[in-house]
């Protein structure tokens, strides 16, 4: 009998309490950059910066990401296509652990419903965005030793020009 | 056996190997990189520090190479020692500190040894922060590529292209810091094995440029174990798959076979698989003249069996480059009297007579290992780096077996490579060659002899007699020849495992020559070997299977008596002329095709049925050793491809014929070829039966990192599909399955914990170097007569054959484009020759040719314009052919013909 009316009292107090409730969808939520949402695949000056290495995809616990690697003329590594099925993906957020050029991200989207599963199918078009997304400044291939176009060997961040292997001086 | 202490504990090794090697062998992980068990050690990148004591009461010690330290009874050394530990992990960081940061878009990544030493040393952060040196690549040409940053200066490509395969066009360069190792201008790589590069490399500077078109990781390849289908050799290989494409092939290593290597033609022409040429559907033509028309494979099969039931006869011809288990299908399905080998009659003949020779010589076929454990050899006839490579490779080993032995009575070990070196320098062990024209061997041999095949043949059958004088003598020997006898002769017998390599070169006298020397050295003991080549991988499992060759078959159809064939994986056009073939295609009513990749006989065919290659399939080659290799399907195959002998099955049954309603399997296929012929009774047990499993689980062709497949179909359908079944091996298209070391002949890829590279294959082998564990796979079915009282061949060709002609033609065979497969692998057919006429500069001389020059070539049937290419090597009165271009020039040499300069209308005549 007490604890009832305890209960009860306790009920009637939370009335005066502040309210948590967010009315989604009217109200959207805050979410911190580091929310782990929809992914996708960023640029930086423009180009894509995925050079399809694979990481991503074996790094996936649940193999939702598949790619294959190709090349420009001038050597530059990129995706001919990708593809991850967010009917299976659980948002670990693995992927964008295991990037080594900050292309893939988890993004605090979380809006991908669909009634139809195939839908939850994306390819390199619809994970493509504009920009470089949570990580800027972020450039893999001017770092890297290969050349590719518009960088020459020993014009990459940090590197000696290329050496003349024919030399004799010191 | 020598006891040696390794971190305080006692292990019992083989004598006579390093520290690096013995500690390997028992199961420790040492990083290492300049070593290499096929090359020795040199002590260059100094990763595998140990520290190493005196004796069991030395405390201090002092740091040493395991590698430069002999296994000797009593060597006691600690890996774990803090100091040797730093000490690894500063070379690591030495050697990183130009590095590039390519991992990610380089193709040794996941697979990379220097990644898998940094890993083993824990040298994880970077504290160099000055400038990376920096190199430009070289153009090496379509096989190979080059990507110098990432090079740590370990001088494995070095040891193996100049020092291993002799290879001449590549070093190293430069001094301190800046060592470059390419050639010495952009080009393409001129050792036919230059493909080793890109696994002797531990890092990624070289890498498989094929591979690169389509690229794919390690880990998300589809392999399983397979043999090699371009030559006789019978290499093991690992093909690996990707969405459904083969994407590249690697070795697999088999002690007794190819052990560590495989030629740029095995590794390099697996993209006919992918070609455009594939057959992926059933084609029917209902009438004749009709256009071929795709079908599906139920009314093909109708269509077929409906030809072969009206017909009054089927004859059925098989193939050389088909599964024994597809030749027997095809034979049993037509009878084993309407059975014919489907290769050009010369080619036949020389196959039977290659094993009769090998099963009745007193002397064993010799592997590819024992062709490298030779210390003396004589090879007749053909170019074997252009017919069977590795071969080559293996005699380019033998000649260094005499030195080392001089080596070995001055106490240096024999993997002291540098030791060795200087001890023997340039010193090369008696290798012998005959050839009608200069080979790319011939560098490595002490003397060599070029003349037409009748007088190769007349040199082996004299140094046959001078051994046992109760062989057939040789009244006229060339002149040139006399003087090689007896040094041939004192080279054999002093040798202590002498071997006798014969290629025919077209020619039954020269084998007859090479059995009757062999036979002779072991009559008077000194048990020599044999080593006979096969044109392609499965010519003698096909001789074995009997039966007659093409020339019966056209026969059959000519008298009337036959009226419907079956022709199994085949292009006619490349095994008999045109005209011949033409007119066979033409009187035979009916034509039935089973083949993997269109070709002009398919094209004449009433019903072409999509046959799986060796990638898509499982069977059994029989390599020119006699040694039958399991090969298993790597991929299921697209479209309505089957495996040819499912084809054939389904023929069977649709005519009715119950002794194949129990061919369920590939095993029902072997078995009933083992009941039927007792030569094929070991058949079923050279491999593990299909119901084999280890713990419950089937062994698993994709790697257990294997990525992508809830998403690599999804674009069609989100619901995946079970794996594809597979009822013919114990091995799964899925990752789920055994990851683990499975037997021998089951191994789909060289993978242990921490070694993600192909040295993962020291985990695999009884002991570094040796066998697999549980043996290496393959049986061999040929064994020499026990009693070997087969007679010395009598037949010595006479000297001065009348001629028919003024040149005689010989057979000019090439790695790259002689071989049918491998030529429609687009990086192949880029180094294959075009087509030319090869002259011996005084004949172009004489005639006023010059290179280039066009001439008219008529011989054995054929006609037709030629470009002169001159051979200077070539002996006048001979003209060399290019082999196997795309069905172009005369195919049985060698013949004599005719060549003229069209603009003097004149022959030169001999
Ligand atoms: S890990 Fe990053 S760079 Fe590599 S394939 Fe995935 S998205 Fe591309
Ligand atoms: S060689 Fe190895 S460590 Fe170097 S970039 Fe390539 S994968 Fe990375
Ligand atoms: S290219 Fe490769 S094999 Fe040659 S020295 Fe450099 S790392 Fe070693
Ligand atoms: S030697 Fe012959 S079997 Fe071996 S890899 Fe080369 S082509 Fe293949
Ligand atoms: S492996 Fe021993 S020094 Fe290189």
């Amino acid at each position: 009998m007490l604890s009832i009316v305890k209960g009860l009292w306790i009920v009637f107090l939370h009335m005066f309490r502040r309210r948590v409730t967010v009315q989604y969808p009217e109200q959207k939520p805050y979410l911190a950059p580091r929310w782990r949402g929809r992914i996708i695949l960023s640029r930086i000056n423009g180009e894509e910066r995925c050079v399809a290495c694979y990481l991503c995809a074996v790094a996936c616990p649940v193999d939702c990401i598949a790619l294959q690697a190709t090349e420009d003329e001038s050597g530059r590594r990129f995706p001919e296509w990708f593809r991850i099925n967010f009917s299976r993906c659980i948002f670990c957020g693995f992927c964008e652990e295991a990037c080594p050029t900050y292309a893939i991200q988890l993004t605090p989207d979380f809006e991908m419903g669909e009634y139809v599963r195939q839908n939850l199918v994306y390819e390199k078009e619809d994970l493509l965005i504009a920009g470089p997304g949570k990580y800027a400044g972020y450039d893999f291939y001017r770092v890297a030793g290969l050349a590719i176009g518009g960088k020459d060997k020993g014009e990459g961040e940090n590197e000696a020009p290329p050496r003349d292997v024919r030399t004799l001086l010191p | 056996m020598a006891k040696i202490i390794v971190n305080e504990r006692e292990y019992e090794v083989r004598d006579g190997q390093n520290m690096l090697q013995a500690a390997l062998s028992v199961g420790l992980d040492l990083p290492y990189f300049c070593w290499h068990p096929a090359m020795g050690s040199i002590g260059a990148c100094r990763q595998c520090a140990v520290r190493l004591f005196r004796d069991a009461n030395d405390t201090r010690g002092k740091l040493a190479m395991a590698c430069m330290t002999p296994a000797n009874d009593g060597t006691r050394i600690s890996i774990d020692d803090a100091e040797a530990r730093d000490f690894r992990a500063s070379v690591i960081e030495w050697l990183m500190a130009s590095h590039p940061h390519d991992c990610p878009v380089c193709d040794e990544g996941g697979e990379c040894h220097l990644q898998d030493m940094t890993v083993m040393t824990g040298h994880n952060y970077r504290r160099y922060s000055g400038r990376k040196r920096t190199f430009r690549n070289q153009d090496l040409g379509p096989l190979v590529n080059h990507e110098m940053n990432r090079c740590i200066q370990c001088y494995r490509c070095v040891r193996f292209y100049r020092d291993y395969a002799d290879g001449r066009d590549f070093d190293v360069f430069g001094i301190r810091n800046q060592v470059y190792y390419g050639r010495q201008f952009d080009g393409v790589l001129e050792s036919e094995f230059s493909g080793n590069l890109v696994e002797i490399c531990p890092t990624g500077v070289f890498t498989d440029k094929t591979l690169k078109g389509h690229y794919t990781r390690k880990w998300d390849l589809q392999t399983a174990p397979s043999v090699c289908v371009h030559c006789g050799v019978g290499c093991n290989t690992i093909p690996g798959e990707r969405y459904g494409a083969l994407r590249r092939i690697y070795n697999r290593y088999n002690g007794e076979v190819n052990g560590y290597f495989i030629c740029d033609r095995g590794r390099f022409g697996y993209e006919f698989v992918n070609g455009a040429r594939r057959l992926h559907h059933a084609r029917v033509r209902t009438e004749r003249g009709a256009e071929a028309a795709p079908a599906d494979s139920d009314e093909a099969l109708r269509l077929a069996a409906t030809l072969l039931g009206k017909a009054k006869r089927v004859i059925g011809i098989g193939s050389p480059r088909a599964s024994l288990e597809a030749n027997f299908a095809l034979r049993t399905l037509v009878g084993e009297g309407n059975f014919y080998a489907g290769v050009s009659e010369k080619e036949w003949r020389l196959a039977r007579l290659a094993l009769d020779i090998m099963q009745g010589s007193p002397a064993k076929a010799a592997s590819l290992a024992d062709v490298a454990r030779a210390d003396a050899a004589l090879v007749r006839g053909e170019d074997v780096t252009q017919t069977a490579p590795m071969l080559a490779l293996a005699l380019r080993q033998s000649v260094r077996q005499a030195p080392l032995r001089k080596a070995a009575k001055l106490r240096i070990p024999d993997w002291d490579a540098a030791g060795v070196r200087n001890a023997v320098q340039e010193e090369k062990g008696p290798l012998y060659i005959a050839s009608t024209f200069g080979t790319r061997l011939d560098d490595a041999a002490k003397r060599t002899y070029r003349a037409p095949p009748d007088d190769i043949a007349r040199l082996g059958f004299a140094v046959a007699h001078a051994l046992d004088a109760s062989s057939p003598p040789v009244p006229v020997l060339p002149a040139n020849a006399r003087p090689l006898v007896g040094e041939i002769v004192d080279a054999l017998t002093g040798a202590e495992e002498p071997v006798v390599l014969s290629g025919g070169c077209g020619s039954e006298a020269v084998l007859r020559a090479a059995a009757n020397v062999a036979m002779a050295l072991c009559r008077k003991g000194h048990p020599a070997r044999l080593c006979l080549t096969a044109p392609e991988c499965n010519s003698t499992g096909l001789a074995l299977l009997g039966g007659e060759g093409l020339e019966p078959a056209f026969g059959a159809v000519t008298s009337g008596e036959a009226d419907a064939v079956i022709i199994l994986e085949n292009d006619l056009y490349r095994r008999a002329g045109a005209a011949a073939v033409d007119a066979f295609l033409e009187e035979v009513g009916s034509v039935v095709v089973i083949d993997h990749t269109d070709g002009e006989t398919a094209a004449r065919a009433g019903v072409v049925l999509p046959a799986a290659t060796f990638a898509e399939s499982d069977g059994v080659f029989v390599n020119n050793e006699g040694r039958a290799q399991r090969f298993y399907s790597v991929m299921t195959p697209r479209g309505d491809v089957r495996e040819s002998w499912r084809w054939l099955r389904d023929l069977a049954l649709a005519a009715g014929r119950a002794d194949v309603e129990a061919w369920a399997t590939v095993e029902d296929v072997d078995r009933a070829l083992a009941a039927a012929m007792p030569i094929f009774a070991p058949l079923p047990e050279i491999a593990p039966p299909a119901g084999f499993r280890i713990a419950g689980q089937r062994i698993a062709r994709q790697p257990g990192r294997y990525s992508g497949r809830t998403a690599i179909t999804a674009n069609v359908s989100v619901h995946e599909t079970p794996p594809p079944e597979d009822t013919d091996s114990p091995l799964v298209f899925s990752m789920e399955g055994y990851q683990g070391q499975p037997p021998s002949a089951l191994i789909p890829r060289f993978w242990a914990p921490g070694w993600n590279s192909v040295q993962a294959l020291n985990k695999f082998q009884e002991e570094i170097g040796g066998p697999l564990r549980g043996g290496d796979p393959g049986r061999r079915l040929v064994e020499p007569a026990e009693d070997a009282a087969a007679d010395y061949f009598a037949d010595v060709p006479r000297h001065g054959e009348p001629s028919a002609g003024n040149y005689l033609f010989v057979p000019a065979h090439h790695i790259f484009g002689s071989e049918e497969l491998s030529a429609l692998a687009p990086g192949i057919a880029r180094l294959a020759p075009r087509p030319y006429a090869g002259l011996s500069p005084d004949d172009a001389r004489g005639a006023s040719l010059a290179e280039a020059n066009e001439v008219e070539v008529s011989v054995g049937g054929w006609s037709g314009r030629l470009p002169v290419r001159i051979i200077d090597t070539l002996p006048p009165g001979m003209v060399a052919l290019p082999v196997g271009f795309a069905g172009r020039g005369p195919l049985e040499l060698p013949a004599w013909g005719e060549l003229r300069n069209p603009r003097d209308g004149r022959g030169q005549a001999q």
